[in-house]
């Protein structure tokens, strides 16, 4: 098991694991080796040949990523042979790459712009080999932008859609001078199975696949004397936003973010958390009501497990590839789309503004909720609910156009009617969180006492585990729940669609009898958001989590159906959950889609 | 159900539904329809459980998979040095003059489409031509003329 | 002929003495450790061109203990001037099916592939015919291994044998990342022996004849004889099995057509070694103390002084364009530019100093390319650019 071997990199002998590669080994040692293909979160391509080194002995050079080490291999990362090799290869890809980098979305965030920096790749000599490659830009996704002639064919993003989604909308296609990065017969990005998720946006070293963003029209709705432009933020962003303005990683910057907005010059400031306790109180009605319906009434037009229905990557996964399992899938809007109809119904009169005036912007830490804003069904406030969303990565940049010093910002508070969140809202940014904080109220809604984890903290449902599961036993509910006496309630957790799958196949084959199921597309959940800092990796999302947990832990309330401004719309404006303007306003139904 | 989802299915029936089967069974459609359309890649990819995305860029990475619309007889000149050296060109005239077709096109008839290929095997007995599967070798003007005359005439 | 040609013919591949039965039945009661032995000892290597030793091959995946392996016959033959395995095939096929049984029983596969290019299509059915003939004769004798043809579709790379496995797995022919090797992780992930055909009709000869035969034919690290593929400006292209170490002038002699101003050895990934160097130049493994030798997977392409080596390389490059899997970037990206570099410099767009450029540049993609293929254009191409530069020129 804890076998070492040495390995002797540029002539220092260091440990390291058999089965560990010359890369590893060598950022162990402190080394850095450039690489492009290679990222953290995937299998291992081989495939750009940046990461190059020496074995002595060999004529032929290694790439590092794909090079296992054995006992006393001698590598070399430095030597004229190599660097020769690795600029070469930089001149090959930038010849083969639209390098007009001031026009390039991703300027100064791109690995292959770093690396040509660091070689010095100053010469002309190649072809430039773009100008005969009809290469195509794809923008008709309202999420993802394919821009192929950034692209290095790196397959980052292929990978990505295969191995941590497993939804397959891009592929590679073709051999040699045409190989390419291609959706099914090069259809656009919004016309095959992509979900919007944007991982392989959150994965892509180049400008070859970005958010399509709505920056400039934010900046217009903010300068226009008439608007009044309100803004919500996800949970998830007030750990990432951190690490765009020269934080490190699991940071949190709720307040320094809210200052930020306003310095920016939005008329409100508010929270995604407040809409996310009112899921809450909506989703977990609805589960109590299903459970009643299926297990008490065995009324067959309602269908166990619920699914939560919070992430738009997720729910147009479910449309794509089990949508015969539609019925699974609660009704209840996501919380960015329960906030925008509200903004302009309840908000709106709440402070006397004309809905027609009012502009709705979210901050996300995903890519899918400009698809989900987008949805034709997402108008029922009587005008489009939410109008432009920005990624945590947008909102950077506009922090930074606008030359504010993030760092040194004070720590403002959200402002209020649709700003105050609980615990459980903030957690809805780590998988796990929607269903801990459903069980949260849940629990305590059916039995008048709070759920038997030690501080409310649920750790069952927490964690990097792909797939999760908890059970709780329910006793001594009160009187309208005594249906409910001894059942054991069965949740399962997922996140990265390909744990989806997963968890859907088990149901779809009967092999799991759950009756809650959190589904977030993205690994780790919003917090390793396709519209999330890039890089994102295993450790940053980890720390990203911490925070959010963090968060949780220091809110004077943790529970949903206490936090105050929940328990206010529904006295003023909502009545009950489940009731007739919630129906209206915070529910939705979803599409059948195609799976090819 | 279709003519080509039946066959797909027979095929699919015959090499197996897993991933080491895709390749026969993009054959034997190609074999019955020379060439791989969007719906017929959708189909595949529905009879195997694969995603359409993958069955699309597996296809296109070999030559003999077509992916547009092909003639019922594919014929493919071989380009590659011997060939070329040996008169490659002047076949490919005598093609295009009697079919009046360039490289990449099809009669209007559907019946012939004409392409360029790399090494066909047959070095020693250049300039060569596959048409469908079969070989000519040794290729002249005349033959050339002789060989189409006659599936002209199929 | 007066002069004493040092070229020896030989007769073994194609001699057709229809005993398969006989070989197959006798060679499964032998030992097989014994067996390995006896290939090692051969000194065969492999014949497609990367020649590798045979029989450590077969060793190495013998030694594996897992429950499932394969035995694949490569028979993709897509290096332009190579067609012998064809005629192999064709003529012979019995040879190669009982090699790949023999390699089976040796190192413990029931499980046999050929994988046929798809531009042989018009063989399959009577190669399987012939294997259906050979099943029953395995059944009778009671040993347990089968064969299936699997159909390439048309792309070189499949050639290189981790791609022809993927090919095989469903997928692109994309080489695979090596360490592992076949020998350990092949065929859906389990030991695989992969051989060219010419390579497995050669251990018929061996266990036919014994090792000793083999050996001493061809000369020191080029042991046996080896199929060349004849063709371009010849008076008598076609297939000729000869014993290796003979010289190229030899060999010009024989098969050139009194003009020859270079030879194309081993294809288009091969050398081109131009008149001046002919005497200096033999066909083998590399060992030999003075002079250069060549390996060659048996591609001969012989050019008069009619022919413009621009053209040539402007004909291979095109083929590495096309041909390449496209995943890495010095192979993918470097053959785009070698194309269209010695097309800039014929034209008069980049100056002549340029070619320099691009001969690094194929420095780099030999050490690079994840495969042979990119790791190979290097040979063509600067053979071809070091000894007629002039005709590169503007």
């Amino acid at each position: 098991m804890d076998k070492k071997i040495n390995v002797i990199i540029n002539g220092v002998v260091f440990e390291t694991k058999p089965g560990k590669t010359i890369l590893d080994a060598a950022r162990d040692a402190g080394i850095n080796i450039p690489t492009l293909c290679f990222h953290k979160d995937l299998c291992v391509a081989g495939n750009c040949r940046v990461c190059v080194v020496e074995v002595v002995g060999q004529n032929r050079l290694a790439a590092s990523c794909a090079t296992p080490c054995n006992e006393n291999i001698e590598v070399l990362t430095n030597t004229l042979k190599v660097r020769t090799a690795r600029k070469h290869i930089i001149e090959l890809l930038l010849s083969e790459h639209n390098a007009d980098c001031t026009r390039c979305y991703k300027n100064g965030n791109c690995e292959l712009q770093e690396l040509a920096a660091e070689y010095k790749i100053m010469s002309e000599d190649l072809i430039p080999l773009a100008p005969y490659k009809n290469y195509t830009i794809d923008m008709f996704s309202p999420s993802i932008i394919k821009d192929d002639s950034r692209c290095i064919r790196c397959q980052r993003c292929v990978r990505t859609c295969a191995e941590l989604q497993g939804v397959n909308a891009l592929s590679v296609a073709y051999k040699g001078d045409k190989m390419k990065i291609s959706t099914f017969f090069e259809k656009s990005m919004n016309d095959v199975v992509c979900t919007n998720c944007g991982q392989c946006v959150n994965h892509c070293p180049t400008g070859a696949l970005i958010e399509k963003n709505y920056i400039e029209e934010v900046w217009e709705a903010i300068a226009d004397p008439e608007k009044h432009v309100v803004v919500q933020t996800a949970p998830a962003v007030r750990v990432g936003l951190g690490e765009e303005l020269g934080f490190a990683p699991g940071m949190r910057v709720t307040g320094k973010m809210v200052a930020a907005l306003k310095n920016l010059g939005f008329d409100s400031v508010l929270d995604t958390d407040f809409t996310a306790d009112l899921t809450i109180m909506e989703e977990g009605t609805e589960l109590l009501t299903r459970l009643k319906k299926v297990l008490v009434d065995k009324d067959d037009n309602y269908k166990l497990p619920m699914c939560t229905s919070c992430s738009p990557g997720w729910v147009k996964y479910i449309e794509h590839m089990y949508p015969e399992m539609l019925e699974n899938l609660s009704t209840c809007k996501s919380p960015q789309q329960m906030f925008g109809s509200l903004a302009k119904t309840y908000y709106a009169k709440a402070r006397k503004l004309d809905p027609e005036k009012v502009v709705s912007v979210s901050i996300m830490p995903c890519t899918a909720k400009k698809f989900e804003a987008d949805r034709p069904e997402m108008h029922d406030s009587g005008y489009r609910d939410v109008d432009l969303v920005l990624t945590t990565r947008e909102l950077a940049i506009m922090i930074k156009q606008a030359g504010i010093d993030f760092m040194k910002l004070p720590d403002v508070k959200h402002d209020r009617l649709m700003g105050d969140s609980s615990g459980a809202g903030v957690i809805f940014g780590a998988t796990g969180g929607v269903m801990e904080a459903a069980l949260r109220t849940a629990y305590e809604l059916v039995t008048g006492r709070e759920v038997p984890f030690e501080n409310l903290n649920i750790k069952s449902v927490r964690g990097i585990e792909g797939v999760k599961e908890a059970t709780i036993k329910i006793e001594k509910p009160l009187d309208n729940w005594s249906f409910l006496d001894g059942v054991e309630l069965k949740c399962a957790v997922a996140h990265g669609l390909v744990n989806a799958k997963k968890v859907m196949e088990a149901v779809k084959n009967n092999e799991a009898d759950y009756h809650f199921i959190e589904i977030m597309a993205c690994p780790g959940g919003c917090l390793g958001g396709g519209g999330q800092p890039i890089p994102t990796n295993p450790e940053i999302r980890e720390r990203r989590a911490q925070a959010i947990y963090e968060e949780d832990a220091g809110l004077s309330v943790r529970k949903s159906h206490e936090n105050p401004e929940v328990i206010k719309i529904y006295n003023d404006y909502l009545k009950e959950p489940l009731g007739e303007r919630s129906h209206h306003l915070l529910h939705t139904n979803y599409t059948r889609r195609e799976r090819y | 159900m279709t003519q080509t989802s039946e066959l797909i299915n027979a095929l699919a029936d015959k090499h197996g539904r897993n991933r080491e089967n895709l390749l026969s069974v993009l054959q034997g459609v190609v074999r019955q329809e020379h060439y791989l359309s969007e719906s017929t890649m959708v189909e595949i990819a529905r009879e195997m459980d694969l995603p359409a995305a993958e069955v699309y860029g597996t296809a296109t990475f070999y030559s003999f998979l077509e992916y547009k619309k092909m003639g019922q007889y594919v014929i493919r000149i071989c380009k590659t040095i011997t060939c070329s050296m040996k008169g490659k060109n002047q076949i490919l005239l005598t093609i295009e003059d009697m079919l009046k077709i360039g490289v990449g096109e099809t009669t209007p008839d559907r019946k012939f489409t004409v392409l360029q290929t790399n090494c066909l095997g047959w070095c020693h007995k250049a300039p060569a031509m596959l048409i469908n599967d079969e070989v000519y070798t040794e290729l002249t003007p005349e033959k050339v003329r002789e060989i189409l005359s006659e599936y002209l005439k199929k | 002929m007066a002069k004493e040609y040092n070229l020896k013919r030989a007769d073994f591949i194609f001699r057709n003495e229809n005993d398969w039965e006989n070989i197959l039945s006798r060679t499964l009661d032998k030992d097989s450790r014994e067996l390995i032995n006896e290939l090692i000892s051969s000194e065969l290597k492999g014949r497609g061109g990367a020649g590798f030793p045979t029989g450590l091959k077969w060793k190495l995946t013998s030694e594996a203990e897992v429950a499932q392996k394969y035995v694949i016959c490569n028979a993709d033959e897509g290096e332009p001037g190579t067609f012998k395995d064809r005629e192999i095939l064709m003529k012979v096929p019995f040879k190669v099916l009982t090699a790949m049984a023999i390699c089976g029983y040796i190192t413990g596969a029931t499980k046999g592939f050929i994988y046929l290019r798809g531009e042989y299509k018009f063989l399959q059915p009577d190669l399987q015919k012939v294997i259906d003939e050979f099943a029953y004769y395995c059944k009778e004798i009671g040993f347990d291994f089968s064969i299936e043809i699997f159909m390439g579709s048309g792309a070189y790379i499949c050639g290189e044998e981790t791609a022809l496995m993927e090919s095989m797995e469903g997928f692109r022919g994309e080489p695979r990342n090596k360490p592992p090797f076949p020998t350990n992780k092949g065929y859906m992930g389990m030991p695989t022996v992969i051989n060219n055909v010419e390579t497995l009709a050669h251990t018929y000869t061996i266990f036919k004849h014994g090792a000793k035969k083999f050996y001493d034919l061809g000369v020191q690290f080029s042991r046996g004889t080896k199929l060349f593929s004849v063709s371009g400006d010849t008076p008598k292209p076609g297939i000729y099995e000869l014993e290796l170490g003979m010289s190229l002038s030899d060999f010009v002699d024989e098969f050139g057509d009194g003009d020859t101003k270079a030879v194309q050895v081993g294809g288009a990934s091969g050398f081109l070694v131009p008149r001046k160097r002919f005497g200096e130049t033999s066909i083998g493994y590399k060992g030999k103390l003075t002079g250069i030798s060549l390996p060659t997977g048996g591609s001969m392409m012989l050019f008069n002084s009619t022919r413009s080596m621009f053209n040539v390389l402007d004909n291979y490059l095109e083929f590495f364009r096309e041909e390449s899997c496209g995943q890495c970037t010095p192979c993918r990206v470097g053959c785009q530019q070698l194309h269209m570099g010695i097309k800039a410099v014929k034209q008069g767009q980049k100056p002549a100093v340029y070619l320099d450029k691009l001969l690094k540049l194929t420095e780099t993609m030999q050490y690079t390319a994840k495969c042979g293929l990119g790791q190979s254009v290097a040979n063509s191409f600067s053979s071809i650019v070091e000894n007629f530069r002039e005709e590169m020129i503007y």
